[in-house]
């Protein structure tokens, strides 16, 4: 699965009441294939913005998103969402609430005929080892076993990208611990290209190939992990 | 009715004499539907055999038609503008979302008789086409008589899809942004978004909205009857007012009720659901900006409904009522004395439904040892608000008549005091706007946390002086817009007042009703510029309570 992303001096700024707010300058940033990357920084640095922004949520007031060669987002174009092949988990999950766990994970597949859906919402459950949970709705699950529904969602559509934002952020300690390991071997296992974003240095460690440690809006510096 | 948190226990119950006032007004609403059945199945199955044939078939068939129509119509309107509004920003917005809810102030009496004369073959809309079109001659061109089903379908629609409207903006306001991205990045485009995902997630308020939509077309009998079409609602008021046959008008009367049993759980159930989707902490959908064409289009789309359920009616009246007062040089006193009366009406209404849901609020709030009962108390004092104006009067008359009687007997009076003296009609309104403020104090009272009531105990206050020195001043505001709500439903009440008004008693909805039947259009449009600039106050009320912070129970408004 070859997903070299590049970041090439992006700006993403609000217009606000008393004029231009910059959040993100001239930030640049590339990615292998099947590589974890980390933004790492205080909330309030630009990272979700940065995030939001490769998913297409954020126009770009300069430089150039790319992804297999795909222009994304420039300051002149601006690919819609949903033709990225991007995958994203929230930090609030998303789970739609009208849909059972299984139609959830099924919502992104409707270009596969019924039975391709099925064989690939069950091969996803059972990647995150909720074979079980299909049938249930998004209130009757745990706040872990959410997330990883929300995982499965976001990786059925087999994304060239996946966008973690704040993953663990909702989850207690202990929980936290045991799905950050436990994701990180799921997307591994996927061979999944992914950024994810926290402000939680030992999440990052334990997730992460790859730190990038933010400030103000820039990349001050880059941390490899053991891991 | 407006849905309220549980209030936990207070400090003590309320004492018997608030208990049984308040049991004495759940079986005040309920003694109506009661009479009913018992009218409609205490005359045998016999009877009811030349009704099923001659009558109900028809006018069940058009109410049907009718309720389809409207319901599709209210639902287009309200659930499209409702989504322009709140996830696009386009020219106008900023007015055109809270003017959206102007239809509200016209009874759909009014929008009728407006639409009648506007839309007149020798009337101006018709006349502008066809000098448009260069016809001179209605018999060359005209557009479709609007006395007709869909012209019907076409008056209701535009004056009652602010109820879908408010309800699904509401419902869009509170749906978290993260949803519609969520599927955005599963490859879904806005358009998919929308349907996937936040059009399933509104369906429960939706059907709120609908239902309270469709209990007002139900209610309906001055648009109906103007129009042509022979509803259930006329079929009661005919069978009465022209045939005199009580047993009849009861039998029509329940077959109102099944659809009205139907359009309740419609609206319980919606409520039920509504929990959806509101509970994570969340950003909301941020409007996005439309330019050139399509920000212009979406302010079409939107500005239509208000022109055609606020706007034109409105001008027309004013032109209508400037015309008169200026020519004619002043109003007659018949209609001076109209407004009189239906100023003492909505007084006297406001002061009983008030007190009636001041005494049901607390009573239910207070039973903290059998919380069952006291909700049921609650919920079967609040029924009114379903019950169609004929519905109400024709189950009201037979208690009424036989209360009257022993009265007269008793005090060896002359005739029916209490229905001479409108008293029933005031009841008969009270019971149907009684949900306002109820709902709106038990709102108000949940607001009020219970530490406030015991330091007042612990200050040596007693039960009824801390609902007096304490609960009364801080539940003002909620008793005040529960009054606005009923003065203003009263004043534009015309189903159950034209049953049960006393003889040579107009309001300014009656003598419009009168002359837009006779079809002599002389001060009609005065009495409904009236009714209308009333009707506006609890408008703005709304659109400052609804369109804030959006709470997703709207507090039923009735025409």
């Amino acid at each position: 699965m070859s997903s070299p992303l590049h970041l090439e001096s992006i700006q993403l700024a609000y217009d606000t009441p008393r004029g231009l707010h910059t959040v993100v300058d001239d930030f640049s940033l590339s990615l292998a294939a099947g590589d974890i990357a980390c933004l790492f920084g205080p909330s309030g640095c630009g990272k979700t913005t940065v995030l939001r922004a490769i998913a297409g949520f954020e126009p770009l007031r300069a430089g150039t998103i790319r992804l297999d060669e795909v222009v994304l987002s420039s300051a002149r174009s601006h690919l819609p969402p949903e033709q990225r092949r991007v995958g994203m988990m929230f930090q609030e999950y998303a789970l739609f609430p009208h849909l059972s766990a299984a139609k959830n994970v099924a919502f992104g597949l409707r270009r596969l005929d019924r039975a391709a859906q099925q064989a690939r919402v069950a091969e996803m459950l059972a990647l995150v080892g909720l074979a079980e949970a299909g049938e249930r709705y998004p209130h009757e699950l745990s706040g872990g076993q959410q997330q990883r529904i929300a995982l499965a969602r976001a990786l059925a559509p087999s994304p060239a990208l996946l966008l973690l934002d704040e993953p663990f952020s909702n989850l207690d300690g202990g929980t936290r611990e045991r799905l950050t390991a436990e994701v990180r071997g799921i997307l591994k296992q996927a061979g999944q290209t992914a950024i994810l974003v926290t402000h939680n240095e030992a999440e990052a460690h334990a997730m992460a190939d790859r730190i990038g440690v933010m400030h103000n809006g820039r990349i001050t510096h880059w941390l490899d992990t053991a891991a | 009715m407006q849905m309220t948190r549980r209030q936990p226990p207070a400090l003590q119950a309320a004492g018997p004499v608030w208990r049984l006032a308040s049991l004495a007004i759940a079986i005040g609403v309920l003694a109506p539907v009661l009479t009913l059945l018992w009218l409609a199945f205490g005359t045998g199955v016999g009877h009811w055999g030349p009704l099923f044939a001659h009558v109900l078939p028809q006018a069940a068939l058009n109410t049907a038609l009718l309720l389809a129509g409207v319901g599709t119509l209210v639902l287009l309107i309200g659930t499209g503008c409702a989504w322009l509004v709140t996830a696009h920003d386009f020219p106008g917005r900023g007015m055109l979302h809270w003017a959206l809810l102007l239809p509200l102030a016209m009874p759909t009496y009014i929008v009728a008789f407006a639409y009648l004369d506007l839309l007149h073959p020798i009337g101006p809309v018709q006349g502008a086409i066809r000098w448009m079109l260069g016809f001179d001659s209605p018999r060359q061109f005209r557009l479709p008589d609007l006395r007709s089903m869909p012209g019907a379908i076409f008056v209701l629609g535009f004056v009652l899809y602010p109820y879908v409207y408010m309800t699904a903006r509401a419902m869009f306001m509170t749906q978290p942004a993260h949803l519609l991205e969520a599927a955005r990045t599963l490859g879904e485009s806005r358009r998919g978004a929308f349907f996937r995902v936040a059009l399933p997630l509104a369906r429960p308020a939706l059907a709120v909205g609908l239902s309270l939509a469709l209990l007002e077309t139900l209610n309906d009998i001055g648009a109906s009857e103007f129009l042509g079409v022979n509803t259930l609602t006329v079929a009661v008021y005919t069978t009465w007012i022209t045939r005199s046959d009580l047993a009849g008008a009861a039998q029509i009367a329940c077959a109102m009720l099944f659809v009205v049993v139907a359009l309740v759980w419609l609206e319980r159930n919606g409520r039920r659901h509504q929990r959806f989707g509101s509970s994570q902490r969340m950003r909301a959908v941020q409007p996005r900006r439309l330019h050139g064409g399509a920000g212009w289009a979406a302010t079409a789309v939107t500005a239509l409904p208000v022109l055609i359920g606020f706007v034109a009616p409105a001008l027309y009246l004013v032109w209508e009522s400037a015309k008169r007062l200026l020519q004619g040089g002043g109003v007659s006193h018949g209609l001076i004395a109209s407004l009189g009366n239906t100023i003492a009406l909505a007084a006297g209404v406001t002061v009983v439904a008030v007190a009636a849901g001041l005494i049901v609020a607390w009573a239910a709030r207070s039973q903290g040892t059998s919380p069952n009962r006291a909700r049921w108390q609650a919920r079967a004092a609040t029924l009114g608000y379903a019950v169609p104006g004929t519905v109400l009067a024709i189950g009201l008359l037979t208690p009424a008549l036989a209360f009257d009687a022993a009265l007269a007997t008793a005090f060896g009076w002359q005739g029916l005091p209490l229905m001479s003296a409108g008293i029933v009609l005031i009841v008969a309104c009270a019971i149907r706007f009684l949900a306002m403020p109820v709902g709106g104090i038990e709102a108000g009272l949940a607001r009020i946390p219970p530490a406030i009531e015991q330091a007042s105990r612990l200050l040596g206050e007693t039960t009824a002086g801390t609902l007096r020195r304490v609960h009364l001043p801080l539940l003002q505001p909620a008793i005040a817009a529960g009054a606005l709500l009923v003065f203003v439903d009263a004043m534009k009440e015309l189903p159950a007042t034209l049953l049960l008004r006393p003889a040579n008693f107009d309001t300014l909805a009656t003598w419009l009703y009168a002359e837009a039947a006779r079809g002599t259009y002389e001060e009609g449009a005065i009495a409904a510029l009236a009714i209308v600039l009333a009707g506006l106050l609890p408008v703005v009320l709304l659109a400052r309570n609804q369109l804030g912070t959006a709470p997703v129970a709207p507090v039923p408004e009735h025409a």
